[in-house]
């Protein structure tokens, strides 16, 4: 089977130059941009937000939408998010790697769209290659007047800047972008006010976009809405991109249609369970999604809405497969290390709950878990997510405590009898 | 004028102001959502989590922080809700998982936020059973605050502290997550003038002072709230003792003084009065020393030599210099001592370091510090305010960055402020006079400062930027100033309870209650109380010192002032001292000035005695007593009204509170002043004049003409530097001395001069240079200081071990002669 591949059709035809000026330009490349240039703002906004463009960045807001919520006052910037950080996900370092161009012409049309003359690319600090290449193809884009002053020969400025995050997850959170971009702690803002369409860089307007979702801009221009709508599904447009790890034969990037069900995805499209092992659960949307099993989520559409009613999400597109030698608990364990390591520290329940959930996790692994453990770990859990339900609340700043919680429920919620044969055996059944 | 919005708070309905803060609202009527990081001076952050409350919105329920969250019309709370009492619980066991249950060792233990609220609103018990996060326990991050990382909650109160409100950001996050840590800079201290307001507002005890570390429990101390006397601003403080020691300052938030800040040195400058030093008995010099005697044996003997000096000189031959250390009755005590008793009008408050008394007590229309927050624009051509008042200079910060007004900072000299100026102008001592003609001017590179000025309103701090300056200075800027737009003027001096001493007549030119003691028909009033008043000229204390040391003047009486310390010329100082036939000294120490007395009397300190003290505003504010004085001190009144008796003209004052009454009657300003009136309860104390038509003393001073300032400019004398001598937070003053937390962070002596000065004279950093004044040559240790310009160099005043070079403008600069080995 085979699907229309739009982000990734340069790269796989040209592998070895996709990156270039040249080979972006002789496969059709700024022609798009050069049409946005004679575009009003309300025009590019209006066929965005026709397109059903969805931000790719994980919470898969409208792109048009965001872009129309921007305060008037001026100056305007874009930010592009390149903190690609969720475990598991790895599509955007493709998109930089091997085809920045075609980030950078979407930048040029999100820029006109926002009235934008300054723009920034936040890439993560263990992405030396994929940030080298952009550079490179921005140092070609100014060099042909595509970018800098008086662009395309009109009288637009646009400058773009390439900036390498410091190792932090949290980056990744808007706002916690924008304090890392104005040199300060990368620690999320109160929202409210912090929106940054109203208050971001510098407290000015702010559109804050991700990779994948820019890259998606010269090509909705090229084919037009309809036939950009027509890749996807109704409700989700468009091609995904999606990251396989774990335990499938054939773990990658793939740019997908939504719309196929999980079993086509990780039987068909990854190849199948590595030695064929039984698949005992997988993580459909990054670290911070709710796990799905093969009992209940084989045979769900991969839609954001389906998702969404089975509680979880797409997220960034990371899909983790996970085998019957998992244990669920040390897995669990892993996620939540991987959280309470990158909590920012800042308010208290993710700061403190999440780092108690990793030491409860571990105890239990290591045999020492007492029957009172399955039940505070809800209930630590609840005091971050009060409730627990999908979506979750918060009772932190920004999402990153919340998301520690799902690999909690998702255990206690499948596999509340491997949780209780760690306690009562004293140790892992697996091991 | 803010919209009020209903919203419903628990189920009562209120009426707040729109948009502000639910905790903050629901506060003020009577509902107190728990909170750690919220702090209502501070720009709030939610990350403690505390405060969390539900709120109704069209979109459902929503947990959320309600110190962040503004107030809107038909806003519904629920501040114990059963969710939210979950969520307070979780946060407290969250927060209670690493915290060190250390408190019966911990300061903070028995006043600690977290254990009230634990208690109020926390689990009864944790489920934490693994191991607390550890840290190095208390580090040293200054010299006077202890941090310790392990009971610290995180919540940024001291960081966002230090960085949005004393405007030094010394200590920060470092690390994150869990391992999240308030620390300093490496190799850089947290040596902020105000470090010891971090203390006061830890809501756990993660910051300890060194001052107070394991000196009491909370609920061994008393307290009563009082009035600062380290500088003229009048911070409201409370004043712990426990048995019969004070052991801590902490500020008290009143909006129109510090707003609950205090600078260290009003922090920690408690310890001088329970110094082993204080002064416990009466003294009298025997053959060159002191011997300890009573007071009636020291009395007797004052009596007897101010007695025969007067019947043989007139008490015109005696001379009175203090005051500005003690209560508005002492002060009044002192002026009526010297006008009635002695029969002298040589009385002055002010050390030849002030500005002319009139200018002081009667510049009009003065304004108040609060009138900084409404300001378009700032003219503060005054000390340093870093240095010589910190809470004035919290209140310009403040004003500045929250309340947008634009700062014009003219000194000498780098200050603390020009990071927040909109223009600075720096000049040469003795060129002021020229750099306000040009300024008044408005030509070329002045137009833009002329135009920031000239939008109102207008507040000037006019002071004395150091004292080699001529006071006449101050008055013509303050002239210049008052031709501002909607302007007012808020003169500065520093000296505690200066303001007051001069509201009580304590200076040549004055009578009690801002009268000019040139104005007959009030004379005439105040005759009718106080009985005759001499009508000799009157001198003021360099006149004084002058007077004494020709003979002019033969006897001398000092109450709590130590000239030779602080008159900026030491030698006329002790030149006259020493000449003095007699001097007797009402002090709490020995000072370098009263060890030449041939009587020293026992005083009470603050802490130790009641009164009112008025500050820069004309505020009058009430301090209180919480221990007793140590030995036999006595308050300043009580001493002066013995005197009296023993010289047969009886002041009769029957106590303080009395004084006060008098003081009421006599001094026009001070009409309905009482101490009913100052009593602490949510006061800001009580401004006077109420209005102008009480206010006497109108002081006018002359408007900037070119001519006349140019006429005034002074060079220093070819080959020498222009001196500029300026005053330090931190010195060798007498309090200081006794206050050993903070004698030792006096900068110490050096000699700052600019680069190429320093280059020309071939010195180097840190390489000792000889600098030789009209009355001294010493060796100071050289510091390089671009923000000064060429040829002028910077000695701070005062400091320890460190000779005096006089106040002369000129100064000869060379390097110091090698010493041979």
């Amino acid at each position: 089977m085979s699907h229309a591949q739009v982000l990734f059709a340069r790269m796989a035809e040209h592998p070895t130059d996709s990156h270039t000026l040249v080979m972006y330009e002789a496969t059709g490349g700024y022609v798009q941009a050069r049409r946005a240039m004679d575009m009003t703002r309300d025009e590019i906004v209006e066929l965005v937000k026709t397109s059903g463009l969805l931000g790719r960045g994980g919470a898969a807001f409208s792109a048009g939408l965001k872009w129309s919520f921007l305060a008037p006052a001026r100056p305007a910037y874009l930010v592009v998010n390149g903190d690609e950080s969720e475990p598991g996900t790895f599509k955007d370092r493709q998109l930089l790697e091997r085809d920045p161009h075609q980030m950078i012409e979407g930048i040029i049309i999100a820029s006109v769209a926002n009235e934008v003359r300054e723009a920034f690319i936040y890439i993560r600090g263990e992405y030396p290659k994929p940030a080298r290449r952009v550079q490179q193809a921005i140092d070609e884009a100014y060099a042909a007047g595509y970018l800098g002053k008086g662009i395309f020969g009109t009288d637009y400025d646009l400058d773009v800047t390439v900036h390498l995050g410091g190792g932090a997850y949290i980056c990744g959170e808007e706002t916690a972008l924008i304090n890392s971009l104005e040199g300060k702690r990368g620690e999320p803002r109160l929202k409210p006010p912090y929106f940054p369409a109203a208050k971001g860089l510098y407290m000015m307007p702010t559109i804050v976009n991700n990779v994948e979702t820019v890259s998606n801009l010269p090509h909705i221009f090229e084919m037009g809405t309809d036939d950009y709508r027509a890749l996807g599904h109704a409700t989700d447009t468009g091609t995904f991109l999606f990251s396989v790890s774990g335990h499938v034969k054939e773990p990658g990037n793939y740019e997908l249609p939504h719309g196929i069900t999980w079993r086509e995805l990780i039987f068909d499209v990854a190849g199948g369970m590595r030695e064929d092992r039984g698949l005992k659960a997988w993580i459909p949307g990054g670290a911070s999604a709710p796990w799905f099993v093969p009992e209940h989520h084989l045979d769900l559409e991969i839609t954001k809405e389906a998702t969404g009613a089975a509680g979880s999400m797409l997220g960034s597109g990371a899909v983790v497969v996970m085998d019957e030698t998992t244990c669920v608990v040390k897995a669990a364990e892993r996620v939540v290390r991987f959280f309470s390591h990158e909590s920012c520290g800042q308010c208290t329940p993710c700061r403190e709950g999440t780092t108690w959930l990793e030491m409860i996790l571990r105890r239990i692994e290591a045999g020492s878990g007492r029957p009172i453990d399955a039940e505070l770990l809800l209930d630590v859990s609840d005091n971050i997510s009060p409730g627990l339900t999908w979506p979750p609340k918060q009772t932190t700043i920004c999402p990153l405590g919340p998301s520690a919680v799902s690999p909690i429920t998702s255990v206690a919620k499948y596999f509340a009898d491997e949780l209780r044969q760690h306690i009562v055996q004293g140790g892992c059944p697996l091991d | 004028m803010t919209d009020l919005v209903k919203i419903t708070v628990d189920g009562r309905e209120i009426e707040v102001p729109a948009g502000e803060l639910v905790i903050k609202a629901a506060q003020d009527h009577g509902t107190y959502i728990p909170r750690f990081c919220w702090h209502p001076r501070m720009k709030e952050v939610g990350m403690c989590r505390m405060c969390l409350v539900e709120i109704e919105t069209p979109r459902g329920t929503i947990l959320t922080t309600s110190c962040t969250t503004p107030a809107s019309a038909g806003m519904v709370v629920h501040t114990a809700s059963e969710t939210t009492k979950k969520a307070q619980a979780g946060i407290l066991e969250f927060l209670l998982i690493n915290h060190p249950l250390d408190c019966p060792v911990c300061d903070k233990g028995g006043e600690c936020p977290l254990q009230d609220q634990t208690m109020a609103y926390g689990p009864g018990e944790s489920r934490f059973v693994e191991e607390k996060r550890h840290f190095e326990k208390p580090i040293p991050i200054s010299d006077l605050v202890f941090l310790d990382r392990e009971r610290c909650i995180l919540c940024a109160r001291c960081t966002r502290f230090a960085d949005e409100i004393a405007g030094d950001p010394l200590i920060e996050f470092k690390d994150r997550g869990n391992h999240t840590q308030v620390q300093t800079f490496p190799d850089l201290p947290f040596s902020s003038y105000f470090s010891g307001n971090t203390v006061q507002i830890c809501p756990v005890g993660a910051l300890t002072a060194s001052a107070y570390r394991f000196k009491a429990r909370p609920w061994d101390l008393r307290r009563v709230e009082s009035s600062c006397s380290h500088c003229t601003v009048g911070c409201s403080i409370a004043v712990e003792a426990s048995r019969n020691d004070v052991l801590r300052f902490n500020g008290v938030d009143n909006d129109a003084t510090n707003q609950g800040w205090l600078s260290d040195k009003c922090r920690f400058g408690f310890e001088f009065i329970g110094s082993e030093n204080r002064l416990r008995t009466p003294l009298i010099k025997v053959d060159g020393e002191f011997q300890e005697t009573t007071w009636a044996d020291a009395l007797d003997l004052v009596a007897e030599r101010l007695g025969s000096i007067i019947e043989e000189h007139g008490g015109e031959a005696v001379g009175g210099i203090g005051g500005a250390r003690s209560t508005n009755e002492d002060a009044y005590a002192f002026g009526k001592f010297m006008r009635t008793v002695v029969g002298s009008n040589h009385l002055d408050a002010q050390l030849d370091d002030g500005l002319d008394a009139r200018f002081l007590a009667g510049v009009s229309p003065r304004a108040k510090i609060g009138d900084l927050d409404h300001a378009a624009a700032i003219l503060l051509w005054a000390p340093d305010l870093k240095e010589e008042s910190g809470s004035l200079y919290l209140r310009v910060r403040h004003a500045v960055q929250e309340g947008g007004a634009k700062l014009v900072v003219i000194h000498p000299r780098r200050t603390g402020l020009d990071d927040r100026a909109t223009h600075k102008l720096t000049y040469r001592p003795g060129q002021g006079f020229g750099l306000l003609a040009d300024l008044a001017g408005g030509e070329g590179d002045y137009a833009a400062v002329l135009e920031t000025l000239s939008h109102g309103p207008v507040v000037a701090i006019v002071g004395r930027t150091g004292l080699t300056e001529a006071p006449e200075l101050a008055e013509a800027v303050a002239g210049f100033a008052l031709g501002l737009p909607d302007a007012t003027v808020l003169p500065f001096a520093r000296r505690s309870n200066v303001f007051g001493a001069l509201d009580m007549g304590v200076a040549p030119s004055l009578l009690p209650g801002r009268v000019a003691a040139d104005d007959a028909e009030a004379m005439a009033q105040l005759e009718a109380v106080w009985g005759p008043i001499p009508t000799h000229e009157a001198r003021d204390t360099l006149g004084i010192l002058e007077g004494l040391a020709v003979g002019d003047l033969k006897a001398l009486i000092l109450l709590g002032a130590d000239p030779v310390r602080d008159v900026p010329d030491a030698t006329v100082a002790r030149r006259g001292i020493e000449a003095a036939e007699f001097v007797v000294a009402i002090d709490l120490f020995l000072t370098d000035t009263n060890q030449l007395a041939d009587v020293v009397l026992p005083a009470e300190a603050f802490g130790e005695k009641e009164g009112t003290v008025t500050n820069l505003e004309g505020r009058v504010q009430k301090v209180n007593r919480i221990v007793t004085g140590p030995g036999q001190s006595q308050a300043d009144w009580a001493i002066l009204d013995d005197i009296s008796r023993r010289l047969s003209k009886p002041l009769a004052f029957a106590s303080a509170e009395a004084i006060c009454k008098e003081i009421a009657d006599v001094a026009p300003a001070y009409a309905g002043m009482t101490w009913e009136l100052l009593e602490w309860d949510e006061k800001e104390g009580a401004v006077v004049p109420y209005g102008e038509a009480v206010q006497p003393l109108i002081h006018h001073p002359a408007a900037a003409d070119r001519k006349a300032l140019e006429a005034m400019s002074r060079q220093p004398s070819s080959g020498a530097f222009a001196l500029h001598l300026a005053r330090t937070l931190y010195d060798d003053g007498v309090l200081m001395r006794n206050s050993l937390s903070l004698h030792a962070l006096a900068p110490g002596a050096a000699v700052h001069l600019h680069p190429e000065d320093a280059g020309r004279l071939g010195v180097t950093e840190g390489a000792l240079v000889e600098v030789k004044s009209v009355d001294a040559s010493i060796r100071l240790p050289a510091v390089l200081d671009s923000s000064l310009l060429t040829g002028v160099v910077y000695v701070p005043f005062n400091q320890p071990w460190t000779p005096s070079l006089g106040a002369a403008l000129s100064v000869v600069v060379a390097a110091g002669k090698e010493v041979s080995a």
